[in-house]
C-alpha cells in the first residue's frame, strides 16, 4: 500500500474547493477586472506585500482541465498571530474565484493544494490574510498552449 | 594547458581544399585528423565527467548540418548558443573550412563533408570512453547520459529503443535521463529502466494521481575520492511537446523547487560535487542555473547545442554536447573541499574516418541493424541538393516532407513539426530507407488530412512561436518553428504571443489567408489521441521514388524581424 502523504491528503481534500467553469469569458479584461475586484474585497481596498507567499504551479499546463496548485505562507502559525485565509484568483477564467483557504494555528502551516482549471494563458494570484490584518500576495503566469512541436 | 585553438588547428591545413581534388582533400584531411590529437587532453584535478546527449537512435556515424538560422530571445539574445555560421567561427576562433568549422557551423557543409566525411557512430564513442577511462583511471570517470537517446531512427523505432538501450549497456553509462524515451510508452519505459543496470534519474516527473516523485531523483557516486550527487531532469515539456496519451500517469514541469530541494539534500547527504543532468535544453537551464544556487555542472541538451566552450553561470558550469552522437564532452574538475577550484574542458569531435572503432560495439550494433538492413540500406531515390533539418523556421529535409505530405494528401497546406532531430543527406548521395526514417521516426507518425481556418492557423503558428521566442526561458519548450509547405508568413521574433505572425500568404495563389475560411491541412505528429492516417515515412518514400532524383530549392516563405 502506498502511504498517503500529508500533501496527497491535501489535494484530495481541497479538490473541492476548485469551482468550476462553464462558458467563455466575454474577455479578458472582463475577467482580470472581476479578479481585482474579488482582490480588493479581500483585502478591503489594502495593498498586499509582494512576499512570503509561494505558488507551485507549472510553467505551461500539461491539461488546462485539470492544474496541480499549491500554495503556501512562510509565516507564522501561533496563538493569535497566524494566515488565516488564502484567497486564490485566475485572472483569465469566465469565473476568475478559485479557492479560498481557511487556516487557524492548530492547522501547523498555511498550505493546501487543489486543481483547478485554466480556460487559457493566464496569472494565478493568492493572497494571504493574518490574524493581525498582514496581507501578503505572489502571482505566476500559466501557459495553456495547443502543443505539439516540441523537440 | 589545452586553448581551444590546439584543440582547432587540426583542420587548418585542409582549409584550401574544399575546392581541389575530392580524394586527396579527403587523405589530407585524415592525415591531420588522428585520434591521439582528437582525445588529446592534459589531465586536471581528481574527477573526470564524460557526457552525452541527443543521440536519437544514430548508431552510425551521420551527417548532421547545424543550423544556420538558432535566434535567441531576451537575456539570450546573441548569447552562444544563439550564435551561427561565420559569427560562431569568429566567436570562438575558429578558422573557415577547418574540422571544427565542419562539425560546429552550417559553413560550406556539403563541400567539407566530402572532404571531413561523417561523424558519430556509437563504436567511435566507445573508443574514446574506454580510452578516456584506460588513462585516467576508471575510479575517476562519471559518464552519462543526457537522453533523447532511444528515438529517432527506424530500428530505434521498431524495436522500441531496445536496439539503443542494448549497445548503450556496453558503454556501462553512469546514469540517463530522458525525453523522447517517454513516447514508447509507460509500459515499456519502466521494462527498459528496469534492465539498464544504471539508474534513470528523473527528480521532475510526478505521477498524477498522487503528485508524488515517479522517479529516482538523484544518485550518489564515489569518483577520484570525492562524493558527487547527480540529479536527473527529465524534458519539462514531454506531456505538451508530445501525446500526453502515451505517459498519462506522469506529470513532469521545470519543478525548480524541486531541484533546489534536492540540491540542499544532496548537499546535506555530503556531495561535494553536484551535477544536474538535465533535459531542459540551454536557455532554461542558463535560467535555472542563476536562480537555484549550489549546482557545479550542469550537462544540458534537448537543444541540441553543441559549444566548444563550457559557459560560466555565476559559479555554475554549463556544458552542451551537441546531438547524433557527433560529439562527446569531457570535463576534468578539480574539486576541493566541496567547490571546483578548477576545470578544463573539450567537445571531442568524433570524426568518424580518424577514430578508430571499437570492435565489440561494431560487432553490436551490426547485430542490433541486421534485422532491418534490407530495409535501411534500400536507394529510394537521389539528392541532388542538401537535404537538412536544423534552423529555427525551415530545413530542406521538412521542405521535403511538406511537399510529400501535399501530394499524397492532397492538401492546400501541410504542417511537420519542429523537431530539431534528423540527419543530414548531401547533394549526389542515394536517399535511403533509413535516411528518411531518420526524418520521421516516432511512435505517433500518422499523417492527418484536415480542414483548418485562417484564424485557427495563425492560432498554431502563433502559439508554436511563443514556444520558441517567448523571452521567459521557462515558457520555451526547445523545438524550433512549425514547418509549412503551401504556406508563407512574416514573423517578428521580438513581438509578444498573438502578435508575431502576419502576412500569412497561400503560396499557390499568392493571395492573402482569410481568417474565416477553411483551408485543406495535411501534417504529422499530432499529439491528439486516435489520430488517423497513413504514416509519414510511406508518404515521403511514395513521393521520392516518383520524383527520383528531388532538388529543394532554398525557402524564402518565412519573412523573418525583430532579431
Amino acid at each position: 500500500m502506498r502511504q498517503l502523504s500529508r500533501r496527497a491528503a491535501l489535494a484530495l481534500g481541497a479538490s473541492g474547493a476548485a469551482a468550476t467553469f462553464i462558458g467563455l469569458p466575454d474577455s479578458v479584461s472582463a475577467a482580470a477586472k472581476e479578479a481585482a475586484d474579488q482582490i480588493a474585497k479581500f483585502t478591503g481596498g489594502k495593498t498586499a506585500e509582494k512576499s512570503k507567499v509561494s505558488i507551485e504551479l507549472p510553467e505551461i499546463a500539461e491539461n488546462g482541465n485539470t492544474v496541480p496548485l499549491s500554495v503556501s505562507v512562510d509565516a507564522p502559525m501561533v496563538g493569535d498571530n497566524y494566515v488565516s485565509e488564502i484567497l486564490v484568483v485566475a485572472d483569465g477564467n469566465p469565473n476568475p474565484g478559485v479557492a479560498t483557504f481557511r487556516f487557524s494555528p492548530l492547522s501547523g502551516k498555511a498550505e493546501a493544494s487543489t486543481r483547478i482549471r485554466l480556460a487559457a494563458t493566464q496569472n494565478i494570484i493568492a493572497v494571504a490574510k493574518t490574524s493581525k490584518g498582514e496581507l501578503f500576495t505572489n502571482q505566476k503566469l500559466v501557459k495553456v498552449t495547443i502543443g505539439g512541436c516540441g523537440g | 594547458m589545452i586553448t581551444r585553438r590546439e584543440i582547432l588547428h587540426v583542420g587548418v591545413a585542409a582549409a584550401a581544399l574544399a575546392a581541389g581534388d575530392g580524394i586527396f582533400a579527403r587523405a589530407l584531411a585524415q592525415q591531420r585528423l588522428t585520434e591521439t590529437e582528437l582525445l588529446k587532453f592534459d589531465t586536471l584535478g581528481n574527477v573526470t565527467v564524460l557526457h552525452v546527449a541527443d543521440i536519437h537512435g544514430q548508431l552510425m556515424p551521420v551527417y548532421f548540418r547545424e543550423p544556420s538560422v538558432n535566434l535567441g530571445v531576451g537575456e539570450a539574445r546573441g548569447q552562444p548558443p544563439h550564435i551561427t555560421g561565420r559569427d560562431f567561427l569568429k566567436r570562438f576562433g575558429i578558422p573557415e573550412k577547418s574540422a571544427s568549422a565542419y562539425a560546429l557551423t552550417d559553413q560550406d557543409f556539403a563541400a567539407l563533408a566530402k572532404s571531413y566525411g561523417r561523424i558519430g557512430g556509437l563504436d567511435r564513442l566507445a573508443t574514446v570512453v574506454k580510452r578516456v577511462r584506460a588513462e585516467r583511471g576508471e575510479d575517476k570517470v562519471l559518464f552519462l547520459d543526457g537522453g533523447d537517446t532511444w528515438q529517432g531512427s527506424l530500428g530505434s523505432n521498431r524495436s522500441k529503443g531496445q536496439d539503443m538501450v542494448d549497445c548503450m549497456a556496453l558503454l556501462k553509462p553512469d546514469a540517463m535521463t530522458g525525453h523522447w524515451e517517454f513516447t514508447y510508452g509507460e509500459a515499456r519505459v519502466k521494462e527498459l529502466i528496469k534492465g539498464l543496470g544504471f539508474p534513470f534519474l528523473a527528480l521532475n516527473i510526478r505521477d498524477t494521481e498522487w503528485n508524488e516523485p515517479a522517479f529516482e531523483p538523484m544518485k550518489m557516486f564515489e569518483k577520484g575520492g570525492i562524493k558527487i550527487a547527480v540529479l536527473g531532469q527529465a524534458f519539462p515539456y514531454t506531456p505538451v511537446a508530445n501525446p500526453r496519451w502515451m505517459m498519462p500517469k506522469w506529470s513532469f514541469g521545470i519543478r525548480e523547487e524541486d531541484v533546489r530541494a534536492n540540491v540542499e539534500k544532496a548537499r546535506k547527504g555530503g556531495a561535494q560535487l553536484i551535477v544536474l543532468l538535465s533535459h531542459n535544453g540551454f536557455d532554461v537551464d542558463r535560467k535555472l542555473a542563476a536562480r537555484v544556487p549550489g549546482i557545479d555542472v550542469i550537462l544540458t541538451s534537448h537543444t541540441h547545442d553543441a559549444l566548444p566552450e563550457a559557459v560560466k553561470v555565476g559559479s555554475t558550469l554549463l556544458v552542451a554536447s551537441g546531438c547524433h552522437g557527433k560529439f562527446v564532452s569531457r570535463l576534468d574538475l578539480d574539486v576541493q573541499n566541496g567547490a571546483v577550484k578548477g576545470f578544463r574542458y573539450k567537445l571531442i569531435p568524433l570524426f568518424a574516418d580518424a577514430i578508430r572503432p571499437d570492435a565489440e560495439m561494431t560487432a553490436a550494433i551490426a547485430r542490433v541493424r541486421a534485422p532491418y538492413a534490407k530495409d535501411l540500406g534500400r536507394e529510394v531515390g537521389r539528392a541532388d541538393s542538401l537535404l537538412y533539418r536544423r534552423g529555427n523556421f525551415n530545413g530542406t529535409f521538412d521542405d521535403l516532407i511538406c511537399a510529400a505530405l501535399l501530394k499524397e494528401r492532397d492538401a492546400e497546406i501541410a504542417l511537420s513539426p519542429g523537431f530539431r532531430w534528423g540527419t543530414s543527406v548531401l547533394p549526389g548521395q542515394p536517399i535511403t530507407i533509413e535516411d528518411i526514417h531518420n526524418a520521421t521516426a516516432i511512435t505517433y507518425p500518422q499523417v492527418y488530412r484536415t480542414s483548418m481556418t485562417g484564424e485557427r492557423l495563425k492560432e498554431v503558428l502563433e502559439d508554436v512561436a511563443d514556444n520558441l521566442f517567448n523571452p521567459d526561458p521557462y515558457y520555451q519548450q526547445g523545438g524550433d518553428m512549425v514547418r509549412c509547405g503551401g504556406l508563407g508568413y512574416a514573423i517578428d521574433i521580438s513581438k509578444p504571443v498573438g502578435q508575431r505572425i502576419s502576412a500569412m500568404t497561400y503560396l499557390k495563389s499568392g493571395k492573402a489567408i482569410e481568417s474565416k475560411k477553411e483551408y485543406v491541412v495535411a501534417g504529422w505528429a499530432s499529439v491528439n489521441e486516435g489520430t488517423e492516417g497513413p504514416p509519414v515515412w510511406d508518404l515521403v518514400e511514395r513521393y521520392i521514388a516518383a520524383e527520383k532524383t528531388v532538388r529543394v530549392a532554398p525557402n524564402s516563405s518565412v519573412k523573418i524581424s525583430g532579431v
